[in-house]
């Protein structure tokens, strides 16, 4: 079974008078553990569209499943469960917690759903920041470290509670080019190493190369999907 | 619960100066309510001793009609020796009576051979009354109790007649008194002591024997006309009042109306009024004690969610439900109120025991030099710091909901 599966949804946005019709009826699957970037034109709806898939939105129409849960039908707690328990995000702009330490930062969502012990807890955190190389800065606060080693920790955040699918809308955008290679390399290695899908937009042309399939949006609507791998348009 | 704290604490403490400024104010408004419920509970508890301590007794029996009329001190509204048989057997029974006295209280006249002019008398038995107005003896300025209040043949003077009269300790003076059957008669006291007047009814009265009185008024059988009663605990005001009222109030005169009034001390001294007044103050106080928290607390939660919008869309989209949301705001809204009413309480602790170390004085009517030391009931530090605590979180619970209502999208979008 897929992992998300959209069918025909639509997301029109009500501003004043006017509505917005950000995404027009789009249709795809995305399977486990693969890697998949979303591009296109700024106002294409790519955050729209990553807002839907992670549960922070609801479609206007259409169905969207996401690890087996229809999730227009989530109300507040029960959307805050499933994105804490299913769904990782790493956001443009970082979006740690100032005051909490980088070891806090990606112990935060193994707090906030229970059924982790302390001995867990630390087991997995010290392996993640082992894994993206911020062992030796757990005890900084945000504002003590640099933005691609913010974005380190925010994927290891993502990645801490074993979610199925990690979004992240234009990560790299506030990265400088090496740096953003760095934290793409360091997303699709984590894909390979735990079996987690990377779903991420951006509209950089070089780092679209990296993704595995690439979906590219214009005005809403799905013009092309490139499977990089077998080639296929 | 424990990260939530930890996180709410963390962000008072990323705000520092504001989280002082709030917090100080909270602690300024607690201490202003400590001190104020301290000094002028100090206040109230010394003027009600003194008051019931000195001469009124916790509560009076009398007959019916008796205080209507003190005024003219009648002497036909006497207890006769069944009545106070019947009081006595009633206060031995009540576990929270000290003592009582009975008491003869009539006016008369006082002569010292030179200049005559009236006084008001209060007929005791000397024991008696001591036991149940342990502060008589203290009224003393001249004379002294050591082997009793007064002896038959005695009269205690209070001041400012003695200095009036130029009367001086161990002189002469004749008391007249109209009897209940209109006669008149006389006895010569030896002045044993002069007494410091203070404010009230009966504060300028003098004292002379039961036997004394009973003389004087012709009266043959045990008579009094008022029984003055010292309770244990002045708290147990109510309770006895009450109890003496429900086991008195069957004894019915001919009108068929109960044959006995029991007064409390409240109901007899006008400070009873300033007693109220200094009660309704405190409740102003608190009153303002609650705005102040309100307020200040209301006003900080409400710029923190507003300045942490964005974090709260991030708590929210990696999981965090809106419960956890709520109580990580009102948990810092209550930290503040704790912070406050904590270093509120622990400072006016302080505060009292300097007072008590170098005690303010103060003058009641003609009371000089009266010492006042403050206590703080531990009862009443826990009643405000708990109403500061909650109503710091009502303060919070507006601010918190709000937050837990953002929606993540709209909240990571804001700048
Ligand atoms: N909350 C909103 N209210 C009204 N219109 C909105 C809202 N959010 C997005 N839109 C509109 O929906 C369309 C798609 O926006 P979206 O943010 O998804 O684009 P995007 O592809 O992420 O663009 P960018 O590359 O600039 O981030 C745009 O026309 C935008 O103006
Ligand atoms: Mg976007």
């Amino acid at each position: 079974m897929s992992l998300v599966y959209a069918k025909d949804i639509a997301k029109t946005y009500q501003a004043g008078e006017v509505q917005v019709r950000a995404i027009k009826g789009l249709s795809f699957e995305i399977e486990p553990a693969s890697f998949v970037s979303f591009v296109g034109p700024s106002g294409s709806g790519k955050t729209t569209l990553l807002n839907l898939i992670g549960c922070l939105d609801r479609p206007t129409s259409g169905h969207l499943t996401v690890a087996g849960t229809e999730v227009a039908s989530l109300g507040r707690s029960d959307g805050a469960r499933f994105r804490g328990k299913n769904i990782g995000f790493v956001f443009q702009d970082f979006n740690l917690i100032p005051v909490l330490t980088v070891y806090e930062n990606v112990e935060y969502p193994l707090l906030m759903t229970a059924g982790y012990n302390a001995r867990e807890r630390r087991e997995r955190i010290e392996t993640l920041l082992e894994a993206v190389g911020m062992t030796d800065q757990l005890k900084k606060y945000p504002g003590q470290i640099s933005g691609g080693q913010k974005q380190r920790v925010a994927v290891a955040r993502a990645l801490v509670g074993s979610p199925k699918v990690v979004l992240a809308d234009e990560p790299t955008a506030n990265l400088d080019h090496d740096t953003a290679f760095m934290v793409i390399n360091l997303m699709k290695s984590m894909k390979a190493e735990r079996e987690t899908a990377f779903i991420f937009s951006t509209h950089d042309p070089k780092i679209v190369g990296e993704a595995e399939i690439v979906y590219t949006l214009e005005d809403g609507l799905l013009v092309s999907r490139e499977d990089r791998r077998t080639g296929d348009e | 619960m424990n990260n939530i704290l930890k996180i709410a604490l963390r962000n008072l403490l990323r705000y520092k100066r504001r989280t002082l400024l709030t917090s100080a104010l909270i602690t300024i408004g607690v201490m202003a309510v400590l001190l104020f419920v301290s000094i002028s509970g100090a206040f109230k508890s010394m003027m009600i001793g003194q008051i019931t301590d000195s001469m009124l007794g916790h509560l009076q029996i009398h007959k019916r009609g008796y205080v209507a009329s003190i005024d003219n001190l009648p002497l036909h509204l006497n207890l006769g020796g069944a009545d106070m048989q019947k009081l006595e057997t009633a206060l031995d029974a009540l576990d929270d009576v000290e003592a009582y006295s009975p008491r003869i209280k009539f006016g008369g006249m006082l002569s010292n051979f030179e200049e005559t002019t009236n006084i008001r008398l209060n007929g005791v038995d000397p024991v008696r009354e001591i036991l149940a107005s342990p502060l008589l003896s203290k009224r003393f300025l001249q004379g002294e109790t050591s082997d009793g209040l007064l002896k038959p043949g005695e009269i205690l003077m209070p001041e400012l007649l003695a200095l009036g009269m130029n009367v001086k300790l161990g002189a002469t003076v004749v008391v007249v008194a109209t009897n209940q059957d209109g006669s008149v008669n006389a006895k010569t006291f030896i002045v044993s002591g002069i007494l410091e007047g203070i404010s009230g009814p009966g504060g300028r009265d003098g004292y002379i024997h039961l036997d004394d009185a009973r003389e004087i008024l012709r009266i043959t059988e045990n008579e009094a006309n008022e029984y003055a009663i010292r309770l244990k605990n002045p708290d147990a005001l109510e309770s006895v009042g009450k109890q003496l009222a429900a086991g008195l109030g069957g004894e019915l005169n001919k009108q068929g109306k109960p044959k006995y009034e029991i007064h409390t001390w409240e109901k007899l001294s006008p400070f009873y009024n300033i007693a109220r007044m200094i009660d309704m103050m405190t409740l102003f106080i608190k009153l303002m004690l609650i705005s102040i928290v309100l307020v200040s607390v209301m006003n900080v939660m409400i710029m923190a969610v507003f300045e942490r919008i964005r974090e709260i869309g991030t708590i929210a989209a990696v999981g965090t439900s809106p419960g956890k949301i709520l109580s990580l705001f009102l948990v810092e809204g209550l930290s503040l109120g704790i912070l406050g009413s904590v270093v509120g309480a622990a400072l006016s602790l302080a505060a009292i025991a300097v007072l008590q170390a170098s005690p303010l004085t103060f003058d009641f009517g003609r009371q000089k030099g009266l010492l006042l030391s403050p206590t703080l009931d531990p009862m009443e530090i826990v009643v405000v710091s708990l109403l500061v605590v909650i109503v710091s979180t009502l303060a919070s619970l507006q601010p918190a909901y709000k937050a837990s209502r953002m929606e993540p999208v709209t909240a990571m979008r804001q700048v």
